[in-house]
């Protein structure tokens, strides 16, 4: 195995983590065969259900089954306990920022960002300034992205405040290695996540419009063609409420209804999967078919709530993620748990020097990119991708920031060759409402070609289940 | 729920019903091709079974000549043509994709496998394994699915909009068919043998030969088997006991504004509860058919009106 990497099961003198020791036992003991029959049998059952997601570019409403690795992803305790805290902390911060942003502008006059990276940003959102939200929450659901690098510190990569997804995959995942290997369960504590969709419900329940006693939730997709539209399903079918779709919504009075055999019914909460710019086309996206005309006014009369909120990708752009520091310090006068990565903006002349002096070492990324769609991974792109990436940043640099390449820990994971290291990241859901809460676990990818840093599902990643260890 | 759920619920089972009506018409319109018979007797067999569906005009622009290979082919496999086996069990699974969330994880396997094996068949294959395969298929697969939803599906508005759907289909698809058969049948009687088969043939296509024979015990006559077809509650396909699901289905669902639909279904039940063979064969069963599809279509509309575009 590398030694360059962290490896989650092994240190560097490759002796056994002891949280890895009851499952690598347990591995050890078991025939190849069997092994081989389960991974079958987890491929055919995500297959039926139909746990698939659409794939942007190829062939168009192509369906690809996300790969899923039995070797699990192991969290101990302690570990999660930091992480957890780390998660609290941040989430707060973004949050608070949001309502400062959207009211006094607090951290904008007191120099600590620059206005213009905040104002002139296309995700600041002028029609949300000075709307008042239940418990001056912005991001309801937020899927922080994080990875482990050097000797094993935490690093937060980014911040997903818009419409973070994959949640689906973290149930989906227990599900199955509960269904395969229950001996495992039984073996060690592991802390379950089955309750995500309850909490989910719970946490947007109470942040419906002041006054409502006993709120309908619905969740909005753009549709049966998202790609996402297996989770939507899924979600809206564990939390028992309504999967609508924007013509299954209508405004009167600043009051949103949706149609039913019964007549007209309210509706308090959207927890929408569609962004900003398609949810209401009288305020937004003019020729958008998704949204419900308008829906804006309706939520600025603080007659429906939102969650996410819109607006929140100003705190979740790449241009402020190196800003988010801090704001931990400036609103919560408290030092950040969790690394953020270093990160040069190529706007600033300084480091746009530096960075084009070091391309080959380097990852850049848009700023307003996802899903790891236009990136350059320095030490892997050849020397024409970086000649090609040198002339889109000298032609608009303030599209990009660029990072040093992590050394992204890896994991033990099944693949042709047999068992093998790849690496991989983390994605938790923090849930903020009346209160701040997760679910012990979250989604984990990783990346399953060989050497490759990018986890997405969208560029060949896998899954794994996430166990985090109960003492 | 929502109206566009229920609408396509709805949707779903009318065209699972409207496809297994089909095989079932198909499969006695080829059995009734192999009876020795005329020409024209046969040209006149497939050629009502495009009128049953108002097809003349379009099959005419695909087919030159009306014959059993041509027809089959349009009305199995064609996929341009919206009317055909293919294109209902398609438009069933797309309604049950849109929605599958509110439908049973069986459900929505057993509407999507239909479809994906569907798929998978040319009507040349379809035609070298027997055709007839193909249309119990049909028949085994629309059974399955109604026993899947009865069997797991939550006694809730989703089951009624279904049950709602397939009967409002089925009524049309009975009378329909009763109406074309019985129209030839009576028009053009070459008495004899092969009269025996038509009617008999007529029976089959609804599953009701054994039927007949159980509640009649006597020979097949044209009254008869109108009476069986139209008003007896408790053969399965006829439209009594079609109306008398739709009167129980309306109940259930009902809400402010459905109250006409409600009472159109109540009068046309009513007809069929109280009435007699003799009476409704006076103006001629053809007028009377006729008129009863006019009111299931009304019927239909006002479920639309009334729960599948609220507000």
């Amino acid at each position: 195995m590398s030694n360059d990497f962290y490896n989650e099961m092994c240190d560097s003198d490759g002796r056994l983590r002891p949280h890895y020791q009851e499952f690598a036992d347990w591995l050890s003991a078991m025939p190849a065969d069997r092994l081989a029959r389960k991974r079958l049998e987890a491929d055919t059952a995500f297959h039926r259900v139909g746990i698939t997601f659409a794939v942007y570019g190829e062939e168009s409403g192509s369906e690809r089954l996300i790969p899923f690795d039995i070797i699990p992803r192991i969290i101990p305790s302690a570990e999660w306990a930091t992480l957890q805290a780390g998660l609290w902390q941040r989430v707060k911060a973004l949050n608070a920022f949001l309502h400062d942003i959207y009211h006094q502008q607090a951290i904008l006059r007191a120099g600590i960002i620059p206005w213009e990276s905040v104002l002139n940003n296309a995700q600041f959102r002028r029609e949300m300034v000075g709307i008042e939200l239940p418990s001056d929450i912005y991001a309801h659901i937020a899927g922080v992205d994080i990875v482990r690098a050097g000797a094993g510190e935490f690093y937060v990569l980014e911040d997903n405040l818009r419409v973070p997804s994959g949640v689906s995959y973290m149930l989906e995942d227990r599900k199955m290695m509960m269904r395969l290997f229950p001996e495992l369960f039984s073996r060690q504590r592991i802390a379950p996540v089955q309750h995500y969709p309850d909490k989910l419900l719970d946490n947007l329940r109470t942040v419906a419009p002041p006054g409502v006693v006993d709120p309908t939730v619905v969740l909005l997709t753009p549709g049966a063609y998202n790609s996402a539209y297996f989770e939507h399903t899924f979600l809206a079918q564990q939390m028992g409420i309504e999967l609508v779709e924007g013509r299954d919504l209508f405004v009167r009075d600043e009051t949103v209804y949706m149609r039913t055999t019964q007549g007209p019914q309210r509706v308090d909460v959207i927890y929408r999967r569609i962004d900003d710019d398609f949810l209401d086309p009288l305020a937004f996206n003019k020729q958008s078919m998704l949204g419900v005309p308008g829906l804006l006014t309706a939520y600025r009369a603080g007659r429906v709530n939102l969650a996410n909120a819109i607006g929140t990708g100003v705190a979740d752009d790449k241009s402020i993620y190196p800003y988010v520091p801090e704001m931990i310090r400036f609103y919560l006068s408290e030092e950040p748990k969790l690394n953020n990565v270093p990160t040069w903006r190529l706007r600033e002349a300084e480091d746009r020097a530096y960075v084009l002096a070091h391309l080959p070492e380097l990852v850049v990324k848009e700023v307003h990119g996802a899903g790891g769609y236009g990136m350059l991974v320095g030490p892997a792109a050849t020397a024409a991708e970086i000649a090609d990436f040198r002339q889109r940043i000298m032609a608009s640099p303030e599209k990009y920031i660029a990072q040093p390449t992590l050394a992204l820990s890896n994991c033990p994971t099944f693949v042709d060759q047999g068992i093998a290291p790849r690496h991989l990241d983390l994605r938790p859901f923090v849930l903020s409402g009346k209160n701040i809460d997760l679910v012990p676990g979250g989604l984990t990818r990783v990346a399953l070609t060989e050497g490759s840093l990018v986890v997405n599902s969208s560029q060949g990643g896998g899954t794994k289940d996430t166990w985090v260890l109960e003492n | 729920m929502l109206s566009r759920t229920a609408d396509h619920l709805y949707w779903m089972a009318r065209y699972i019903e409207r496809a297994e009506n089909l095989a079932r018409l198909l499969d006695v319109s080829y059995q009734m091709s192999l009876v020795p018979q005329s020409l024209a007797a046969q040209s006149r067999n497939w050629g009502a079974l495009l009128a049953l569906n108002s097809l003349e005009g379009s099959f005419a622009q695909r087919h030159a000549e009306i014959s059993a290979d041509n027809l089959l082919r349009f009305m199995v496999t064609d996929a341009e043509n919206p009317s055909s086996i293919y294109s209902c069990l398609r438009a069933a699974r797309e309604n049950a994709h849109a929605v599958r969330g509110t439908l049973t994880l069986e459900m929505w396997e057993s509407v999507n496998t239909t479809w994906i094996e569907l798929r998978g068949k040319s009507f040349e294959t379809i035609v070298s394994t027997g055709i007839s395969e193909f249309f119990d298929w049909v028949k085994r697969r629309s059974a399955l699915i109604r026993g899947v939803t009865f069997g797991t599906m939550l006694k809730d508005d989703a089951l009624h909009f279904i049950r709602l759907g397939g009967l409002i289909e089925r009524a049309d698809n009975t009378a329909r068919i009763l109406d074309r058969q019985y129209h030839i049948l009576h028009d053009h009687n070459e008495a004899g043998v092969s009269d025996f088969y038509q009617w008999g043939a007529l029976l089959r296509s609804l599953s009701a030969f054994q039927v007949y024979r159980k509640v009649y015990r006597d020979a097949i006559t044209p009254a008869r088997v109108a009476e069986l077809l139209i008003l007896n509650p408790d053969m399965p396909r006829s439209l009594h006991a079609c109306t008398d699901g739709i009167v129980c289905m309306l109940q259930l669902i009902a809400n402010d504004v459905s109250a006409d639909t409600q009472r159109r279904a109540g009068v046309l039940h009513a007809g069929l509860h109280f009435g007699r063979i003799e009476e409704l064969m006076t103006n001629g069963l053809h007028e009377y058919l006729e008129e009863f599809m006019d009111r299931v279509y009304e019927i239909g509309e006002g479920v639309g009106r009334s729960f599948l575009m609220a507000a």
